[in-house]
């Protein structure tokens, strides 16, 4: 205890010794953590919003398909059960957050204008509890009820038909029997999604509307699934499974958008990556200045060796020196990288680079995510792999003959 | 060799161990930024060059405002003379006129909304990719060949092969109702799964007649020899151009503006990276130099008083530094020339990538290139932050007085 006690005393003054060299190497370790951190939370917070965005945009953490739908996404492959059965089993078992939806592809005219969309049939109640796009109504109003002659559809696809609420537009897409279906219907609603893609690519009109024009009673294409946390979905996704049967086809999130899926795996690796790569650049300056420490110090701790000291606790001293100038540096790196991050919380405001962010799938606004997992792991790391940077300059320091190192000018 | 360099290279190795770490730290960088900065660099290219040439070109001509609208009504009037013009005048084959519009396509079971092009079949293998990867079939050799090309994906959704017949509706220029029927030619398969699931061409006179276009087309497009001669050629075509016909010359980054944002997006963050790189770097030389100054002092002080001036010996100072980091410049080549040379020859290849690869038009194993450029842009960077950061220690000479000096142990 006590030889612990006497080396950590020695390490602390020794560090002050020559504090210009100490202060530059805080400098440095403080500027790798800054960085380490403040990186992370950066590419933390885009990956996790674009993740959360591709969840509203799929919608749902699990989705229930025929097993054919999604490599051929038509009317003529539904699930097998109604939409009437889909509510009642899944409210039964306790799940309140689904929402089964009728999803095709379709042609939307207006008196001037044709795009291709995906339609969606959906029921208003039932799509608020998934929180898809669509939900963020800016003019008019949304669907009132499945039953509903209205049509929402984004802002983006209203300027391009040079169409307007309360007008009117026809939907063409195909029934089971290949025949072509159409009907029209008046603009009742705009949304507004993050990524301007969405705005055109999506429609909403209300189920039974649709599975009427479609002839297709009560059937659906698709039922989304929320659960409470993106991050774990097997739970909900057995109970999903058990609820369905093998006739459908049911998957998480991170296998129906497999880009999505591996962002977070991919981020995870780049985490890691980086904080090493920070660490290794620090443990040059780290070993140098310890090399340097003990040289200038050789008959200093020759003289204790002489005295008595033994080598552990010369070990011991310059292990500590280093332990402190990391603790020091990162406690300064941390303080830093939370002070740079807090006042950015509202969000950086990238949107000169919009249209390049939306090629990633990422929004025009960055959110900072400081992910307490990540601060550990960078200190974590930094710590563990310091004390092993320094064992080697500490080693030689305890392995010194003490009357050679005396007699050492 | 004078005495300065001679001087200078003797106390770079008097304590080779602290010279060898501070170079060690350098080489690490400098090895690290040449082979990031070769991957980035060649994706970029890549990327434009993938994105470009399969279809978008570098140049197009179209009338003001179809770019954000792409409505039919916006057309480039008598487009084929005027790409015939451009032909002669600019002396480039690469030169082709295209329209577009949304239709619905559909086979004998299915049926969706595609974005359907009328292209010139003689032109248009010189400007897009899509011609040359037509894997089933040919692509349309008459300008008015009732016949249609589609992507392997449409092709499978649509359960069509090769001589079936589609049917295209939608709306002619004039809002009419259009439609047509044309036979399967061909099919292509670019491996990007959004274009081969959306693009179906067929030749631009039977375009012409199902959409009642007059001649007319939506946009003149250009693939000039290489990025660099973008530029000149665009100011050429519109000085070419006939005066007050609402037409306008776009480039790609107007064309495809996500293109460069995410390069731009992409560099920022990268640089923020490499930035920290040198600062670490930088601070492990100024700590090393400041050092080797401290432990001369003494003898600092006996040459001072002979009569050498702080300037001469800061010089000294910073020749060492100069001589340190021209080791790492060249060793940091050296040694991420040779790790970036290998990837040349067996492909880099990261978990994860191919699904983001696949959103920028890139494949899943990419093949660096080693450049001038790339081998030296970084390193270069670290060695003038090394030569900044001996700064500090190097002025600081300025202070020194030689009796204090001399006193000093």
């Amino acid at each position: 205890m006590r030889v612990i006690q006497i080396s950590f005393v020695l390490a602390w003054r020794n560090l002050w010794r020559n504090h210009r060299r100490t202060v530059i190497m805080l400098a440095a370790i403080s500027v790798g953590a800054w960085a380490m951190i403040f990186m992370t939370a950066l590419m933390r917070g885009m990956v996790n919003d674009m993740v959360r965005d591709g969840i509203r945009a799929l919608p749902g953490h699990v989705q229930v398909h025929n097993p054919l739908y999604r490599d051929d996404p038509s009317v003529s492959n539904l699930i097998a059960m109604s939409d009437v059965e889909l509510a009642e089993r899944f409210s039964s078992a306790g799940i309140e957050r689904f929402s089964a939806r009728v999803r095709v592809p379709a042609i939307i005219s207006s008196e001037r204008e044709s795009r291709g969309v995906t339609l969606l049939g959906v029921d208003p109640i039932q799509e608020q509890s998934v929180d898809a796009i669509g939900s963020t109504i800016v003019a008019g109003t949304g669907l009132d009820t499945a039953a509903s002659n209205g049509i929402v559809i984004g802002r983006k696809l209203a300027e391009k038909l040079e169409t307007e609420i309360g007008k009117r537009i026809v939907i063409m897409s195909q029934d089971p029997d290949n025949e072509v279906a159409d009907r029209g219907f008046r603009v009742i609603g705009l949304f507004e999604a993050n990524l301007a893609i969405q705005e055109e690519a999506f429609v909403f009109a209300g189920r039974q509307a649709i599975q009427e024009m479609l002839g297709i009673d009560d059937r659906v294409s698709e039922l989304a699934v929320m659960g409470d946390d993106y991050r774990d979905v097997r739970p909900l996704l057995a109970t999903v499974r058990q609820l369905m049967g093998t006739n459908d086809e049911v998957l998480p999130w991170n296998e129906l958008d497999s880009y999505l899926g591996s962002m977070l795996a991919v981020m995870d690796g780049f985490v890691l990556v980086w904080i090493v790569v920070i660490f290794l650049a620090l443990s040059f300056g780290l070993v140098n200045t310890l090399v340097m420490a003990v040289f200038e110090r050789v008959r200093e701790i020759g003289l204790m060796l002489a005295l008595g000291m033994r080598p552990s606790g010369i070990l011991l001293q310059i292990v500590f020196e280093s332990s402190l100038l990391l603790i020091i540096g990162l406690a300064i790196g941390n303080v830093l990288a939370i002070a740079s991050i807090l006042p950015l919380r509202g969000g950086i405001d990238i949107s000169i680079v919009a249209e390049g962010m939306e090629m990633f799938g990422a929004s025009s606004i960055l959110y900072p995510e400081l992910q307490a997992s990540d601060v550990v792991l960078a200190n974590v790391v930094v710590l563990i792999l310091g004390f092993f940077a320094s064992l080697s300059p500490a080693w030689r320091a305890s392995r010194y003959e003490p009357v050679e190192a005396i007699t050492k000018v | 060799m004078n005495i300065t360099s001679r001087l200078a290279w003797r106390n770079v190795w008097r304590h080779p161990r602290r010279t060898w770490l501070t170079i060690g730290a350098m080489v690490f960088s400098n090895a690290l930024l040449v082979f990031m900065i070769s991957i980035q660099f060649g994706m970029y290219e890549l990327m434009i060059d993938n994105t470009l040439k399969a279809f978008t070109g570098h140049l197009q001509v179209q009338a003001v405002g179809y770019k954000d609208d792409l409505k039919i009504r916006q057309v480039v009037p008598d487009a084929r003379s005027v790409a015939e013009r451009l032909r002669s005048e600019l002396e480039l084959e690469t030169i082709t006129v295209r329209s577009s519009a949304f239709v619905l396509l559909s086979s004998e079971d299915r049926s969706y909304g595609v974005q359907v092009f009328g292209v010139d079949p003689e032109y248009e293998p010189r400007v897009s990719s899509i011609p040359g990867l037509v894997r089933e079939g040919h692509y349309p050799t008459g300008r008015d060949a009732q016949e249609i090309v589609i992507g392997k994906v449409l092709a499978r959704n649509l359960r069509v092969g090769l001589g079936d017949e589609l049917t295209l509706l939608g709306s002619g220029r004039d809002g009419s109702f259009a439609a047509a029927v044309a036979e399967v030619a061909g099919i292509f398969d670019s491996g990007v799964t959004d274009m081969d699931r959306s693009i179906a061409e067929i030749p631009v006179g039977f375009f012409d007649d199902v959409f009642y276009m007059e001649g007319a087309s939506h946009a003149v497009v250009i693939v000039t020899p290489d990025l660099a001669s973008v530029p000149g050629i665009k100011s050429r075509v519109e000085a070419s151009l006939p005066i007050n016909e609402g037409l306008v010359v776009h480039d790609w980054d107007a064309l495809q503006p996500g293109l460069k944002q995410a390069i731009q997006a992409d560099i920022s963050s990268a640089f923020f990276m490499y930035g920290i790189l040198v600062i670490l770097v930088a601070f492990s030389v100024m700590n090393t130099q400041l050092m080797s100054v401290l432990e001369r002092t003494h003898e600092f002080g006996i040459v001072m008083s002979l009569g050498v001036t702080p300037g001469r010996l800061g010089t000294l100072v910073i020749l060492e530094t100069g001589m340190m980091a021209l080791a790492g410049l060249l060793l940091g080549a050296l040694a991420g020339g040779l790790v970036t040379l290998w990837f040349t020859y067996n492909g880099f290849s990261y978990p994860g990538m191919d699904q983001m690869a696949a959103n920028f038009n890139l494949p899943s194993r990419f093949y660096p290139q080693v450049t001038v450029l790339t081998l030296f842009l970084g390193p270069a960077v670290v060695f003038v932050g090394s030569i900044l950061s001996s700064l500090y220690p190097a002025l600081r000479l300025h202070w020194l007085q030689p009796v204090a000096a001399m006193r000093a142990v």
